[in-house]
């Protein structure tokens, strides 16, 4: 038996729309994030992410549809949502021309803490997120990764359960990544709630529990990345012959066994969708049988790569149409 | 690692409005920031440093002459006119670098944080008041030194500098509004300036206004910026308050009762 009450969500948002001019940049958005989880928002450049983090974010006013924040509504209660976030990224940032610690402490005076307890919050989070060398410094000197995570410590001051992660790691090289990554993933089991936005597959495979695949304002599929995988279908054969005209035999022999369309992509390869894992036992030994000679045999899963390349890539066509 | 849990969302306190302790409270931060940040580029000090030494110099030597007979008698006249006249640009500045400061991210997250509105803007008005204040006692020092001696002592330049402040705080809200609306700070300086041209030398800054054509004459002297000059001369120089000063600081609260709340809308609008 389930006693727990059915937890507010994180964020509830539903058909959000962005007009600017005449290009829909969000075109009727839903998003669901319950709470405690790293929900990714993937997409290309201009697809539409950083404007549907702008309209949760209190900082972007939509031009239809709702939103709630743990169940207050964004555009009638702003300012109650912004009790309950922080925003770091691209769409909000520090100030270039003070310190670390005068940013820091600036924003939890701003947030209601006496000059002691900001100073005391700025020097504790300098310490966590490792910056404390180069605390009074001027930011003109600090390095990507740097800036990045101090970004992020100005949006934790007074631990907000919903954080917004704009591109958290566009730019960065792969080690403070990976650091960053894992600030990500100790927020979460403090409780937080993450919703970040990436170009990067890898990153959305790899932090997020729920992944929302956005192009051209729309979210194009919604899921756990196994399940997005799954939802770009079909696992791939490959298949390497020893000559162009066992090449060509063997095209023949797998459409007519798998019934499918086998493409060659190379004189000697050939690739083709496989449905049934079973069935390549049955094609293996009819090569065989027709004395066509394999240099190699491969499977390959799809990738997410793939799920992003096959449904954005979709959607273009449908443009075009 | 620290691995304390946060406050969930449905235990914390929340208010959809901003007190007016926490109004100000804000401003002050803002303001606070707007101070550190001139230590950090001195470079915003040029217009309230240089031109009051400059332009008070020059325009003795100038029109000295031409207007009073001599130096000597033109500084009463001068002093007031070009301490108003550089406050009102250094305040025209305000709202450039408004703007500039406005496309930088970080005033995204003021926008993010639950602060009162309008502390971004007030604050940054108010820390700008030290720059008036530097071009207040640069002139006045000028002043001092090519032998201007107002005959009623300290105490009416000091009230007199504190009316010019706070005109000036007032008449910023004008430039934030055009910095808060515009596309560029260079946009922003285009339109202030044609704001500020007239308001400057259509007044009594610098000539008598009996030398100037009859037309002219009631919006000279409608000016705030004339009343404000008028006020000053009359406080500086005999330490009296007449309506002059009543007038320009009646001015001075319309423009902020007018400005101040467009100003905030047009930033809370924006993107």
């Amino acid at each position: 038996m389930n006693q727990e009450k059915p937890q507010v969500l994180a964020v509830e948002a539903h058909g959000l729309v962005k007009v600017f001019g005449e290009n829909r940049a969000v075109d009727g958005v839903d998003l669901i994030v319950p709470q405690g989880v790293i929900y990714g928002v993937l997409g290309p450049n201009g697809a539409g992410k950083s404007t549907v983090i702008n309209m949760l974010a209190t900082l972007l006013n939509a031009d239809g549809g709702s939103a709630k924040i743990f169940g207050h509504d964004v555009f009638a209660h702003p300012q109650v949502v912004r009790q309950l976030i922080g925003v770091t990224g691209q769409s909000a940032t520090v100030d270039e021309l003070l310190s670390a610690t005068e940013n820091l402490t600036i924003f939890g005076r701003l947030l209601g803490l006496s000059h002691t307890a900001a100073t005391r919050r700025a020097d504790e989070l300098l310490e966590e997120f490792d910056l404390q060398d180069a605390a009074r410094k001027s930011l003109s000197k600090f390095s990507g990764g740097m800036r990045r995570r101090l970004d992020l410590a100005a949006s934790l001051i007074v631990q907000p359960p919903l954080i917004f992660l704009d591109e958290p790691t566009t730019g960065l090289d792969p080690r403070t990544r990976n650091q960053l990554w894992e600030t990500i993933r100790r927020l979460v089991r403090t409780g937080s709630t993450i919703v970040l936005t990436t170009q990067y597959l890898e990153e959305a495979d790899q932090l997020a529990d729920r992944i929302a695949l956005i192009d051209h304002g729309r979210v194009v599929i919604e899921g756990t990345p196994d399940e997005l995988k799954a939802a770009a279908g079909v696992t791939t054969l490959h298949l390497a012959l020893t000559s162009e005209e066992d090449a060509d035999s063997a095209k023949q022999v797998v459409e007519e066994l798998l019934g499918v369309v086998a493409i060659k992509t190379g004189p000697m390869n050939i690739s083709a969708p496989m449905t049934d894992p079973d069935s390549i036992t049955d094609l293996l030994i009819t090569i065989r049988n027709s004395r066509l000679h394999l240099a190699e045999v491969s499977v390959q899963k799809p990738s997410l790569d793939e799920v992003f390349l096959a449904l954005t890539g979709t959607q273009n066509i449908q443009e075009g149409n | 690692m620290a691995t304390t849990q946060i406050v969930p969302a449905e235990k914390r306190q929340l208010k959809n409005h901003a007190t007016p302790t926490q109004v100000l409270s804000n401003s002050l931060t803002m303001a606070y920031r707007g101070l550190l940040k001139f230590r950090r580029t001195p470079e915003q000090f040029f217009d309230v440093t240089l031109q009051p030494i400059l332009f008070t110099s020059m325009f003795v030597v100038i029109f000295g002459g031409a207007i009073a007979g001599n130096v000597h008698n033109y500084l009463p006249t001068l002093i007031p006119g070009i301490l108003v006249q550089t406050v009102v640009t250094a305040s025209l500045v305000t709202g450039v670098q408004l703007r500039e400061d406005m496309d930088k991210g970080v005033f995204n997250r003021f926008k993010s944080l639950p602060i009162a509105r309008i502390a971004p803007l007030a604050g940054a008005l108010l820390a700008d008041t030290v720059r008036y204040a530097i071009a207040v006692t640069l002139t006045f020092g000028m002043g001092f030194l090519l032998g201007w001696r107002p005959e009623d002592g300290i105490s009416g330049v000091i009230a007199s500098g504190l009316l010019v402040i706070f005109f000036a705080w007032c008449i910023s809200w004008i430039f934030a509004f055009f910095g808060v609306t515009a596309k560029s700070a260079a946009g922003v300086q285009g339109v202030s300036i044609l704001i500020l041209f007239p308001l400057t030398f259509l007044s009594n800054a610098f000539v008598p206004v009996a030398t100037m054509p009859h037309w002219l004459r009631p919006f000279v002297n409608a000016n705030p910026v004339s009343l404000l000059i008028g006020a000053v001369r009359q406080l500086a120089s005999a330490g009296t308050i007449g309506h002059d000063f009543w007038f320009s600081l009646l001015g001075a609260l319309v423009i902020v009762l007018i400005f101040a709340p467009l100003t905030v809308r047009a930033y809370m609008s924006k993107a």
